[in-house]
């Protein structure tokens, strides 16, 4: 399986995710934002961080630059796409994936680790998951409010298209377990085709007892042929 | 040709920066203060002497870039 991640100016989590991917047996890449021609990749990964200093909106002007002509390209064809924090935002300003990530309701920067719920486990991304799995995951972010208009938050309830919702400890998806103010408790989308998730938490933090927890190596191996 | 452009949150989207500045000048005794919603502001300097050609440039740009359609509203002004 090969993989190619995208680095910014301002990604930060290009390299814990290229780590997370080699762990786990990927061929990766790491392509720079002014490449023009993509690796040969199965899976494509826009990173977390804080691409051009999140200038004008998170992930608005790396949206526009040159490599994500080819991402889109890619992404057309079927190749499948992880956005994880500022790559969900990445996601959504360049139309692939619909919807937005606002400021967190309560304006504060939030890094800690929080619940969500596995919510479609039938997905290229999350098929190694039990359906409604409580997984402990790492958020760390400004903008992570996700908001969407009303047909479209339909057709994400329709199609299954919601990956995860955070959730406290016992899987109660309420308010108190919302930690930044999104829509539904949403943490994480597909699109209608469901070969891009975006995400805001991280995964490729909880890869390893050592440092964390094991509970994003599934997302992985479900990704693996 | 020089336009402004002034971008703003749809009405019915949560705007937590407005509602903390509408909080502390409440707090600073402007009690008249009905709510407040916080914008971004930009002006644009255009090579272009066509008006109606300048300001549609203007509109893709905003409908490019500068506003995000889902949650923003924007308006130009020629200055």
């Amino acid at each position: 399986m090969k993989s190619s991640v995208i680095v910014f100016p301002g990604s930060n989590c290009d390299r814990d995710i290229a780590v997370a991917l080699e762990k786990m047996k990927f061929k990766n890449q790491m392509v720079w934002h002014k490449e023009t021609i993509l690796p040969k990749s199965d899976l494509i990964v826009i990173p977390g961080g804080f691409s051009y200093g999140d200038y004008l909106r998170s992930g608005a002007i790396a949206g526009k630059s040159l490599i994500i002509e080819e991402v889109i390209k890619a992404a057309k064809a079927g190749c499948l796409i992880l956005g994880i924090c500022n790559g969900f935002q990445i996601l959504t300003e360049t139309g692939l994936l619909k919807g937005t990530l606002l400021r967190n309701k309560n304006l504060k920067f939030i890094n800690k680790d929080v619940h969500v719920k596995v919510i479609n486990n039938k997905t290229s991304f999350s098929n190694k998951y039990k359906k409604d799995q409580i997984l402990n995951f790492n958020i760390a972010h400004n903008e992570g409010n996700f908001f969407t208009n009303t047909e479209h938050l339909n057709e994400l309830n329709n199609e299954d298209l919601i990956a995860f919702k955070y959730c406290n400890d016992q899987g109660a998806i309420n308010e108190e377990s919302n930690p930044n103010g999104s829509l539904e408790n949403i943490a994480g989308i597909y699109n209608l085709k469901k070969n891009i998730l975006g995400m805001m938490p991280h995964p490729e933090r909880m890869i390893d007892q050592l440092i964390s927890n094991t509970d994003g190596v599934n997302l992985f191996s479900s990704l693996l042929k | 040709m020089k336009f402004s452009i002034t971008v703003t949150l749809k009405k019915d989207v949560l705007d937590p920066q407005g509602k903390v500045v509408e909080n502390t000048l409440v707090n600073l005794g402007m009690n008249n203060l009905k709510s407040i919603r916080q914008g971004k502001y930009f002006e644009i300097d255009i090579n272009e002497q066509d008006e109606s050609k300048a300001q549609k440039n203007v509109d893709e740009m905003c409908k490019k870039l500068l506003v995000n359609l889902i949650i923003e509203d924007y308006k130009i002004n020629k200055l």
